[in-house]
């Protein structure tokens, strides 16, 4: 009888560290890998050069100027809603409501824009708007933050439940404030005077949001990094009983960062509507809320590399909408390239931590 | 709920930073190199043709803006509608026309109107009520770019010289369903068909209309509907059903159940979808006696049994009467609104299911709506509260939504649709009955 174990052709094996060269390299060929198999899915379904399919995403983005700002307009948004969610998800507490806060944070800026549009000037009713937009996200962050810190619910299903709560919520605001009368639209709020929305700077009407976004990406990586409450959440995130054992008062943790990553989700809804929509309507979130989760899960919740994260997810966004427009296809087919370039640098992910060893092959160690 | 966290666990420890490195870093670079040189070109490009010379037809580029895609009733006369239109006037549709579909009606509008601007597009139409706003804020900011709203009604109260609405007399064509529903009717009482069911406390027969919104182009569609029942069945009353909704397949579906459950024996609609009349279908196939007419679609295909035929605008008399304007340099009137008189609006081919007689009559009924000889809302034909009506207004300059401005009644006639294109017949009149009205 002999001792023969059998062998799989391949085993996975995780990598003890990799160099930041080798594992650029893995990235790139990924990026490389994921081009190609479009290509291929995109001549096999559409008969169109390839080449030119990609030459149009890019235009689709960066093609004009208008089209960059749009385009750096969506990131921040999808960018500020991922710092927001971050500390709560460092946390490790699992807030899948910030399309609920979003929301609130809307109705409230769309309440001061229609109910003080005469009684205050724009930079105050910025200010107002700014104030109880943060309020009100923060509101929906703290609701199931205190009952999980007190009673221990789920804050998973309570922060989904949020979400259709707002939903309704703003359902009703639009009912309350359409116009025309009927037609179940709020429309441009304040189209004639502008009062309430965010003003140019420098001729650009976008970049306002640009630089709160990006004030608030830099301190909150500060916070998280650099403060002793940031440390908290870090220990909490770790180990509830670690926290405990270290004297971390864990209730207030979970309710302090809630009500912050409730108050930034708010603030993104401030920034969609008074910034940019100027409207409120129950796509205002639009599904970014939960988009968010994976750019604040694959920069694991580094700020900084959020940025990176959020630019590629609205890049393969805004150019599925121009494939579609240009080549005259309907956006499921520019879908499924989102989809395969997605699912490449995922991929590539896994192959930074973790290699394939076959069998017949030694073992370096 | 434990499995999505585990798999965002998973997710999480098989990432590294990524701090600058491999394929995203590469994306930052572009967005402060590329534009530079790609905004260049498309500047100049943009700024040459301001100078006022006339456009050449083979320069003029056209953007069109789309609720749904061609799988939408509404959606795919307007597709139509342009596809015709510039084969008529020569423009090509595959360079000179650039479609965008399914853009909601919120601020994506408004970018997407913005980024057909950059595209050089000198026209830009939309087809959905609710593009209208947006569409007003890109005509602001776009002076040199000229905005159409289709179905939209504050062009001329927003006094943007580049800013305009087009509408149908799409009350006619829904007049003339209304006749064929009437016919019917009258068929269906002669074969004693109509029972006590059928019918209210005070003996008129009961329909009913699914509608999608309580404004002002829905009041006036289901009131020409339920004038040209009248016309032939004098005593019948109307209940209408509200789904909130320009297109919910099972909501129109339900309303138009809800309403036979009730009694009414004909189905209108104005929502966009097959819904009602693939429901009435499935009554009537189950025994209950029910007929519906439909909207912008032929509904023989769902409904080859239960539907009469289906209110129709023909959008190619105007789009080709704007392309007409733009290559002949002309400006595109503020309001544009018209119906049989130029073929604008029609019905769709008549069902089996129509009473005999129903084609002569309606041609009759067409060529008196064309040459002049009859009128929709002709005031002896119904009354508010019981009098008849002397004065109604057309227009609101205050934003309260009760029209303020413009006497529409003239010897005896509402005059819908010319003082702006947009519908303002909003008056309740007598015999309808709003079941759900916010």
């Amino acid at each position: 009888m002999s001792q023969h174990t059998k062998v799989p052709l391949m085993r996975i094996v995780k990598r003890e560290s990799i160099s930041f060269w080798r594992a650029s390299l893995i990235r790139l060929i990924g990026l490389i890998l994921a081009l190609a198999a479009s290509a291929i899915v995109i001549y096999a379904i559409v008969k169109l050069n390839p080449l030119n399919v990609y030459v149009a995403m890019f235009d689709g983005n960066f093609g004009t100027e208008k089209r960059t700002w749009v385009t750096l307009r969506d990131m921040v948004m999808l960018l500020c809603i991922g710092v927001g969610l971050a500390p709560a998800f460092k946390m490790r507490f699992w807030n899948i409501g910030a399309e609920g806060q979003i929301l609130v944070g809307g109705i409230a800026t769309a309440a001061v824009m229609i109910y003080l549009r005469t009684a205050l000037p724009t930079w105050a009713m910025l200010l107002v708007s700014f104030a109880v937009s943060c309020a009100a996200g923060a509101v929906w962050g703290l609701l199931p933050a205190v009952f999980k810190a007190r009673f221990g619910t789920n804050e998973t299903l309570f922060t989904l439940m949020m979400n259709y709560v707002a939903i309704q919520l703003t359902s009703y605001c639009v009912a309350l404030w359409e116009n025309p009368f009927g037609s179940n639209t709020v429309g441009i709020i304040n189209q004639q005077t502008k009062a309430g929305w965010f003003p140019s700077l420098f001729g650009q009407q976008y970049l306002l949001n640009v630089i709160i976004v990006l004030v608030l990406t830099v301190l909150m990586f500060i916070y998280l990094r650099y403060t002793k409450q940031g440390y908290e959440i870090a220990v909490v995130g770790e180990s509830e009983r670690t926290a405990r054992y270290v004297g971390i008062h864990v209730k207030t943790v979970i309710i302090r960062t809630m009500m912050i990553s409730g108050a930034i989700c708010g603030l993104a809804g401030f920034i969609a509507v008074a910034g940019s929509s100027h409207t409120i309507s129950t796509s205002t979130a639009g599904g970014s809320g939960f988009t968010a989760i994976i750019v604040a899960w694959l920069a694991k919740f580094n700020t900084f590399t959020m940025i990176a994260v959020a630019a590629l997810l609205v890049f393969l966004e805004k150019g599925a909408i121009q494939i579609a427009s240009q080549y005259n296809m309907n956006d499921f087919a520019s879908k499924m390239v989102t989809g395969i370039i997605l699912f490449f640098i995922l991929g590539s992910e896994f192959f930074t931590n973790y290699r394939l060893v076959f069998r017949g092959v030694k073992e370096a160690h | 709920m434990k499995k999505l966290v585990m798999f965002l666990v998973v997710l999480a420890l098989i990432v590294v930073p990524f701090a600058g490195c491999g394929p995203q870093a590469q994306q930052p670079p572009a967005e402060t190199e590329k534009p530079a040189n790609t905004a260049q070109p498309a500047e100049t490009a943009a700024q040459e043709p301001d100078t006022e010379e006339p456009v050449s037809k083979e320069d003029v580029k056209i953007g069109v803006i789309l609720i749904h895609d061609e799988n939408s009733g509404y959606d795919a006369a307007h597709i139509t509608g342009i596809r015709e239109a510039a084969k008529a006037t020569g423009i090509d549709e595959a360079t000179q026309i650039i479609w965008k579909y399914n853009i909601p009606e919120d601020e994506t509008c408004y970018d997407t109107a913005i980024d057909l601007v950059e595209q050089g597009c000198k026209y830009i139409f939309s087809d959905s009520f609710g593009h209208q706003s947006y569409m007003q804020q890109a005509a602001e900011e776009n002076p040199d770019v000229t905005f159409v709203a289709m179905t939209g009604d504050t062009a001329k109260l927003s006094g943007l010289p580049n800013f305009k609405n087009a509408f149908n007399f799409t009350f006619e064509s829904r007049y003339v369903s209304g006749v064929v529903a009437g016919m019917k009717l009258a068929e269906l009482i002669e074969q004693g068909k109509v029972t006590d069911k059928n019918k209210d406390e005070k003996g008129n027969i009961k329909v009913g209309y699914v509608g999608a919104y309580p404004y002002a182009e829905v009041v006036s569609g289901y009131t020409g509907f339920y004038l040209g029942i009248k016309s032939i069945v004098p005593n019948v009353v109307m209940d209408v059903q509200y789904t909130n909704s320009w297109y919910d397949p099972t909501m129109e579906a339900e309303a138009a159940k809800a309403l036979v459950s009730s009694g009414c024996i004909i189905i209108g609609q104005h929502a966009d979808s097959t819904g009602a009349p693939s429901a009435c279908e499935a009554m009537l196939e189950s025994g209950t006696t029910v007929y519906c007419v439909g909207y912008n679609i032929d509904m023989l295909k769902v409904a080859p049994k239960a539907a009469l035929t289906s209110a129709q605008n023909d959008w190619s008399v105007y789009y080709t009467f704007a392309l007409n304007c733009i290559i002949n340099g002309e400006e595109i009137p503020t309001d544009w609104a018209k119906g049989y008189s130029e073929g604008a609006v029609k019905i769709s081919a008549l069902g089996e299911s129509c009473a005999p007689g129903t084609a002569e009559k309606v041609a009759e009924v067409e060529e008196a709506l064309k040459n002049g000889t009859l009128h929709v809302f002709d005031t002896s034909k119904f009354t508010v509260n019981g009098e008849k009506v002397t004065s109604a207004m057309a227009i609101d300059t205050d934003g309260d939504f009760v029209p303020d401005s413009e006497e529409a009644i003239k010897d005896g006639i509402f005059y819908e649709s010319t003082i702006r294109s947009a519908p303002y017949f909003s008056l309740r009149i007598d015999g309808i009955r709003e079941l759900n009205a916010g």
